[in-house]
């Protein structure tokens, strides 16, 4: 849109914790992710195996591979029985399931549910799309490398991956996490300034706080 | 015998509840995936889940009245539990029953949902006072019918003390209440529908609902607590019935007594699994309707009948 | 379907009829006469679907070509109306009045061409481009690829490969001297 159209967008909006008081201003979002430290060696390998052994994905279908998680969860595939199972709400996932390409709209969508889930998470990439921008290497609208906005922990390539493609993906996460090298939490709070100056480049409409915890 | 010994069975009691009241959840996700046609997942898989909750590095607290709501559930959890004689004439499994429980079961029933209300109000969500308000209005109802049917057995049995009730109900399989009171059992069984938050009055908890009710902000270790509840509460509510209307658990082996007590609450639950899978879901202004009307008429028949014949 | 485009021409006059099949018609006219031939065709001749309102950019005569299709359920016939707009001074009349949906067609092509409707409801509302800063990008002298390298970081790496010799090289090498297995044209 022109530029008259931004000016009155930024006119209009106002975050939710401006003009109050420095004690209430903490209790909306605005305040830095920080690296949680893992705890000793024996108690995170077994805490691991948990995580690795119940995987809750995001039920959030941000592209065209959520036409591919559909079929998993029917009887013919069957990701129940890996553990995995949707869940509704960021606060409760602990995997995000990025499918296919991500428009600039869907990004700042994409960046707010993945700062609103909990602990230790992950992302599992679908799709050429996110490695090198795919087919839509040259649109102007999609991204083309989405680790550079938030961090990834798979790639599945394919343009959709089947189904058993998926499930080879979930059956490498759990592996990567029983090793202990899944740490898309810490790796994003200690480069937080770096993916937020990416993530402010291309979403221009800012209308949310810098860190959506 | 002194209060550390009863601490202990107390302790030993709630849980074999809880890993029962979870494995419970286990079977049934098994069973509703093979009826599907698919491997389900694993039967111990509910204790992953809570393993994974609690192993969470983050929380997100939203003031100091969201942790009333998974403390008051589980403090309802433990209550209804600890006040139930789980086996009859057992030592270890006959937890702190006395005088007048049945009242104290019911109010510690209705007393855990309260205070999820209360948490997850706080949530900050702005939608949660609407699964709240289904949540409680639904409760509100099923309520009725049980505590009708609890007033004719407490006029039939002449007393409000479970293990009163339990004892009247030994002897043989026709002194159960399923056979002397028939019409109380039945209005109790439809109130189990509603209390186990199956189809079809699952709209309370169902994740496809948006909001998804009370447990919507709930994260890391509170939802961890949450689901430990529904293990423990699940396991209370379905031993409760079996005491009041299938006679109780009672043998000389505590072994063949927690056997009888698996089998009998399984086959309870087991009534409301079968409902379920059949029923799609009501709305809350639907099922209200229906818990007024029929299911009341029953238990007031049941309360008549008992009271003048 | 004749006697009704012999009835349009007397009363405007048309710039050219394409009959591209039995149930579908392309018509041109004059930007003026848009509004009066739309209503006239949905009250008298019964074409009351509008199916979309798109536009093409012909920027070598430098115009914009904007292209109504209706739609007639008793004689079952598309019918297309095409005008050309000046593409400097883009501005079309709204026919939000006639069909009310028409004002999410016109709220697109401001947003992706820059063609103004003034009077349409809410046609300054982005509906995809979201913080849109540049000029409407589908017009053809924005360089789509140019603007992808500026905004997005690329990964180093990346190859293209013609799909025929790729093909050939692939899955033919193995039978080159077969007659039957093989594209006709190599």
């Amino acid at each position: 849109m022109n530029k008259k159209n931004i000016n009155n967008i930024e006119k209009e909006m106002k975050l939710a914790n401006e003009g109050l008081s420095e004690k209430e201003r903490t209790l909306f979002s605005d305040a830095r992710p920080t690296p949680v430290k893992p705890l000793n060696k024996y108690l995170e390998k077994f805490l691991n195996w948990a995580r690795a052994e119940s995987l809750w994905i995001l039920a959030f279908g941000t592209g065209c591979g959520a036409v591919e998680l559909r079929p998993l969860m029917t009887a013919r595939f069957d990701m129940f029985r890996y553990g995995i199972a949707p869940r509704p709400t960021p606060r409760q996932a602990s995997v995000f399931v990025i499918g296919g390409y991500a428009s600039i709209k869907t990004i700042k969508r994409i960046v707010r549910s993945y700062e609103q889930m909990q602990g230790p998470k992950f992302v599992i990439a679908l799709g050429s799309c996110t490695i090198n921008g795919g087919m839509y290497y040259d649109s102007y609208y999609t991204i083309n490398r989405i680790d550079h906005y938030i961090p990834v922990d798979i790639y599945v390539a394919g343009c959709m991956p089947r189904p058993e493609a998926l499930i080879a993906g979930f059956d490498k996460l759990k592996k990567q996490i029983k090793a202990g090298k899944c740490d898309g939490m810490n790796i994003y709070a200690e480069n937080f300034d770096w993916y937020k100056a990416n993530q402010k480049k291309v979403i221009k409409d800012w209308n949310m706080p810098d860190y959506n915890w | 015998m002194n209060i550390t010994t009863k601490i202990l069975y107390a302790i030993i009691s709630v849980f074999v509840a809880t890993a029962y009241g979870l494995t419970l959840g286990g079977i049934v996700r098994k069973i509703y995936a093979r009826v599907h046609g698919r491997y389900g997942p694993p039967v111990w898989q509910p204790f992953i889940d809570i393993l994974q909750t609690h192993a969470k590095r983050v929380s997100i607290s939203h003031g100091y009245m969201f942790y009333l709501g998974p403390v008051f559930r589980l403090a309802g959890g433990l209550g209804t539990y600890l006040f139930i004689p789980v086996i009859f004439g057992s030592v270890v499994f006959s937890n702190f029953s006395m005088a007048g429980d049945l009242l104290l079961v019911m109010y510690f029933i209705f007393f855990g949902q309260l205070g999820m209300a209360l948490g997850a109000g706080e949530g900050g969500h702005p939608y949660s006072p609407i699964g709240i308000a289904r949540g409680l209005a639904q409760m509100s109802t099923f309520e009725v019918p049980f505590a009708l049917s609890v007033m004719a057995l407490a006029i039939q049995y002449n007393t409000l003390n479970i293990t009163t009730i339990v004892a009247a109900q030994q002897g043989s399989i026709l002194n159960w209440t399923l056979f002397t009171n028939p019409l109380a059992v039945i209005a109790a069984m439809i109130s189990l529908l509603g209390m186990n938050m199956h189809s079809p009055f699952s709209i309370v908890l169902a994740p496809q609902e948006i909001p998804i009710g009370p447990p919507i902000e709930m994260n890391s270790s509170f939802l961890a607590t949450l689901q430990t509840n529904r293990g423990l509460f699940g396991s209370a509510k379905l031993v409760l019935f079996m005491n009041l209307y299938f006679g109780g658990a009672a043998h000389a082996n505590i072994f063949v007594a927690l056997a009888i007590m698996v089998v009998k609450t399984f086959l309870i639950y087991m009534f409301s699994v079968f409902v379920g899978a059949a029923f799609p879901r009501f709305r809350p202004e639907q099922s209200m309707r229906f818990f007024l009307k029929w299911p009341t008429l029953i238990g007031i028949l049941s309360i008549i009948l008992v009271a003048y014949f | 379907m004749e006697h009704i485009i012999n009835r349009l021409k007397q009363k405007i006059e048309i710039e050219s009829i394409i009959n591209q099949r039995a149930d579908l018609y392309f018509i041109t006219i004059k930007e003026e006469h848009l509004e009066l031939v739309l209503s006239y065709l949905k009250q008298q001749e019964n074409f009351t679907h509008l199916a979309f309102l798109q536009a093409v950019d012909f920027i070598e005569d430098n115009k914009f070509q904007l292209t109504y299709m209706l739609y007639n359920y008793d004689i079952k016939v598309n019918l297309g109306i095409k005008v050309f707009i000046d593409r400097d001074k883009s501005e079309m009349v709204s026919i939000h009045k006639l069909w009310a949906h028409a004002w999410q067609y016109q709220r697109e092509l401001k947003e992706m061409f820059g063609i103004n409707f003034p009077g349409s409801p809410k046609v300054d509302e982005s509906f995809v481009l979201e913080g849109w800063e540049e000029i409407p990008p589908m017009k053809r002298e924005f360089d789509t690829l140019a603007y992808s390298e500026k905004t997005f970081y690329q990964r180093p790496g990346r190859t293209k490969n013609d799909p025929k010799k790729y093909m050939k090289e692939k899955l033919y090498k193995k039978f080159p001297q077969s007659t039957t297995v093989g594209r006709k044209d190599d």
